[in-house]
């Protein structure tokens, strides 16, 4: 009879425990963020007021505490790809708009990024993107780094595809990339040697302008 | 693609910048914005009341009465707003809809009038989000029981063309549908009275002859009681072979519980009759005449409760499970407690442990016969503590059978979850396909897409060739908008599959392909024979396709320079894809040959493209040759993708 009511009493216990843990979990997520205001923003983008407001009412729809986290970013980043897993990939782009490596993006972390991708010179956009490639922020790409990117990348798309992928199809496809960048054959990539790679194909020159007119 | 995350497609596509620098193809051009159209509120009038939104969160869900150009039908000029003569109530979750991307079922409202506005605004209910599903489950389940209920009470008139046997069964199954049914259920059920009857009165000691005792009336009236006895078995046993000849599936009625109880009960009649002469097994005789008593049971098919009452009992089996286990686990610990502290006394009753278990249940359930009591000190007190603990272990899983109990007897009522099962796997079924649709729809877009690019990339000397009929209903075909949105995102999955240099294709063309790729090791030889065949032969099988391997490659250099090798393989295949689709005559095959050359004037930027192509020459071809005939549509896709 005792283990009877000692069982008992243990389990109210945990209830007690569970609930104290779900009002933390709901402390947090009050936490609230506005944006500075739209005067700034514009300053600081290439954008005007009316994008911006477009911008923000898509972003609020989403994320209605003002900022997104990890979760949610890899959750609808996912919802544009349904044939495979962009989840790795949505977690490089995490940190690259993370620039404060805060576990979160704020609005003007998200404008500001898009503002660069669609509006900036062709020198900022590549920097962006050799922020991108480069996980660790050591101001090196390495063969490892753009393995795990193109790996990312052919993530995205699945397993149902035509001609079917093999297991090493990212590492080929880097081997051929990184022998192009790395000019100077040591290993790495440098932030020079890549922008001076990408800007003498013409193929990419021309690719990166082709969202520009996005917004 | 959901509603909200449109909104991010900017930020998606944005983000697409990260995979040039290490593409391999360069990348198909964006879908052109056809005007730079701001964002402007539309005024929806709903009976009255007025909805404002964007234009854009209308757009969201173009398969809709409201996101497609179907309400341009209720655009009302005057106003300038979109008049609908509908329930405002249902249209606040209709917009909501648009708005999150979630559709809510409102509680107050009545399943049929929600339903009816769903399909009027080309919503499907599937979509309900996880929170409202179940009630609106529920309510529509209730909703069909109702007037299939209604249907039921109408539907007692004897359906025509019922065969003898079909009219029995369903005499003995519903006994209210005739009279002889009426007549036979109560016969069988006063007969089962009186068997049970005369079972109990047969124990009962009637009138004693004087000079010995009592005599049950069994012994007294042997003869009387034997003939009711066999009055009985016998109605029962023309019961069961009626009821075994008339069920529509004899091997499931034997199975069925109600059958057992029927052959249990008149089965120990019919062992005395053989078994009598025999002396030795009598005894066992007299027992089975126990299972006798299982003719009560046979009032459950008289009686819908009792049927109930024993599937409940069944499905509460864990409940019970539990309480017989704990009741057993706390009689044994005090039988030991007890047969240890009375160990030491003199003529105890206490004499084992299982002794114990006598005195331990008895205490337990307060009942206290008396005909076991502690006499040590110490025994009483253990005695104490076991009759006071014993209230309380009895009495906590009650609660929880009798809880499970109703639980299960309303839910039984309502016949129940397993019907909501099958619906739940359909319902996921079709989310799953309507999902498999937005990428089947990329497919099908990319199709589209470039039947649009090759027509235009050669249009002069093919126009020509092709009937009238069949290009106008490809330029239909092809006017078939989609929205902006959607080619956009395409556009960002047509970016993806440049980069990795694979495409997208569905399941089960995947499934072929991977067969063939292994195929393909052993289909090597024969290059002579598939290149006597010609034309002809490409277009019959799939397999015969692709023995055309080696014939691109061994006619190439003997039509070209060997410099262009790769072009007219790829054109010439280019070619012949091409044609098909778009006219299924044999005969324009054999115009390959000749229209290579003007084609190779007007799509240098196809030939530009073979050549990047990182891969080794010997996959493409394959890829090239290998083309189906009959889904021919994706390989338009993955050809001129070159």
């Amino acid at each position: 009879m005792g283990l009877v009511m000692g069982t008992f009493s243990m389990q109210s216990k945990q209830v007690n425990y569970h609930k104290d843990k779900a009002d933390d979990d709901l402390e947090m997520t009050m936490v609230c963020h506005r944006p500075e205001g739209l005067d700034q923003l514009e300053a600081l983008t290439n954008f005007n007021k009316r994008e911006l407001q477009v911008l923000y009412r898509g972003f609020k729809n989403e994320c209605p505490s003002g900022v997104v986290n990890e979760e949610t970013f890899k959750q609808i980043y996912s919802q544009f790809f349904p044939h495979g897993d962009a989840s790795t990939y949505a977690h490089y782009l995490f940190n690259a708009f993370d620039t404060a490596q805060s576990g979160s993006i704020k609005f003007e972390d998200f404008v500001t990024a898009l503002s660069t991708l669609l509006r900036g010179s062709i020198t900022e956009k590549l920097q962006w993107t050799f922020n991108l490639y480069d996980i660790n922020r050591d101001g090196y790409i390495n063969k490892e780094e753009m393995t795990d990117i193109v790996r990312a990348i052919y993530d995205m798309m699945g397993k149902y595809t035509y001609p079917v992928l093999k297991n090493d199809a990212p590492k080929q496809h880097v081997d051929a990339f990184f022998q192009k960048m790395d000019k100077n054959r040591d290993g790495v990539v440098t932030l020079d040697e890549f922008i001076l790679s990408c800007q003498e194909d013409e193929n990419i020159m021309r690719s990166l302008q082709l969202f520009e007119n996005v917004i | 693609m959901a509603a909200g995350v449109a909104a991010w497609l900017p930020f998606a596509r944005a983000a697409a910048i990260g995979w040039m620098p290490v593409a391999n193809l360069p990348m198909p051009v964006a879908p052109a914005e056809k005007s730079k159209r701001q964002d402007e509120l539309i005024i929806l009038n709903v009976s009255g009341r007025r909805f404002q939104t964007w234009r854009n969160t209308l757009d969201r869900y173009p398969d809709t009465l409201l996101g497609s150009s179907e309400k341009e039908f209720f655009y009302n000029e005057e106003t300038k707003e979109y008049f609908f003569d509908r329930d405002p109530d249902v249209f606040r979750s209709v917009l909501n809809f648009y708005r999150t991307g979630k559709l809510h079922y409102p509680r107050y409202e009545c399943i049929s009038s929600y339903d009816e506005e769903l399909s009027f605004f080309g919503i499907v209910p599937e979509i309900i989000g996880d929170c409202c599903y179940e009630e609106y489950k529920d309510r529509k389940r209730e909703n069909a029981e109702r007037l299939m209920d209604d249907q039921e009470d109408n539907k007692d008139a004897k359906l025509p063309n019922m065969t003898f046997r079909e009219t029995m069964w369903r005499a003995f199954e519903n006994p209210h549908t005739s009279t002889m049914a009426l007549v036979f259920y109560y016969v069988t059920g006063f007969f089962i009275a009186v068997s049970v009857i005369t079972n109990v009165v047969e124990t009962v000691p009637c009138g004693s002859v004087p000079n010995q005792k009592e005599v049950p009336c069994g012994e007294r009236y042997t003869v009387a009681f034997f003939c009711m006895d066999t009055a009985c078995v016998m109605i029962f046993t023309v019961e069961y072979l009626m009821r075994l000849f008339a069920a529509p599936s004899r091997y499931r009625f034997m199975r069925s519980v109600m059958s057992i109880i029927d052959v249990v009960a008149i089965l120990p009649y019919y062992i005395g009759l053989v078994m009598t002469d025999n002396e030795d097994v009598s005894g066992a005789f007299v027992t089975l005449r126990v299972f006798r008593v299982f003719r009560i049971f046979k009032f459950s098919r008289h009686s819908q409760g009792l049927r109930i009452l024993g599937y409940t009992l069944k499905s509460c089996a864990s409940e019970l499970g539990f309480l017989l286990f704990s009741l057993t686990m706390a009689i044994i610990i005090f039988a030991t407690v007890m047969f240890y502290a009375e160990k030491g006394s003199t003529s105890s009753k206490f004499t084992s442990i299982p002794a114990s278990f006598w005195y331990t249940i008895v205490t337990m359930t307060t009942l206290g016969y008396g005909d076991m009591v502690p006499k040590t000190i110490a025994g009483k007190i253990f005695g104490s503590i076991c009759s006071l603990s014993g209230v309380l272990v009895i009495a906590l899983p009650v609660p929880v059978i009798v809880s499970n109990f109703s639980r299960i007897y309303h839910q039984n009522q309502r016949a129940d979850k397993r019907r909501a099962q099958k619906v739940q796997k359909a319902r996921l079924a079709r989310i799953r396909l309507s999902k498999k649709g937005s990428s089947t729809a990329f497919l099908h877009s990319k199709r589209n897409g470039l039947f649009n690019e090759v027509l235009e990339l050669t249009h002069l000397p093919y126009k020509m060739n092709l009937s009238e009929q069949s290009s106008t209903e490809e330029e239909q075909q092809l006017s078939k908008s989609t929205s902006l949105l959607e080619s956009q995102h395409h556009h960002l999955l047509h970016c993806l599959e440049k980069t990795t240099n694979h495409e997208f294709v569905d399941e089960q063309y995947y499934q072929q392909s991977y067969l063939e790729a292994g195929l393909q090791n052993y289909s090597s030889q024969s290059p002579s024979l598939s290149s006597q065949d010609g034309v002809t032969g490409t277009c019959c099988t799939r397999r015969s396709k692709k023995h055309h391997t080696p014939l691109p490659n061994a006619s190439g250099p003997a039509h070209m320079p060997p410099l262009r090798h790769a072009h007219p393989r790829g054109l010439q295949e280019l070619s012949t894809i091409h044609i098909q689709p778009l006219s299924t005559s044999r005969s324009s095959l054999n115009m390959r040959v000749d229209d290579a050359a003007p084609l190779n004037c007007q799509s240098s930027q196809i030939t530009t493209a073979i050549i990047s192509i990182p891969t080794p020459p010997v996959t493409t071809p394959e890829g090239d040759a290998h083309l189906p005939v009959g889904p021919a549509h994706q390989n338009v896709v993955k050809v001129s993708a070159l």
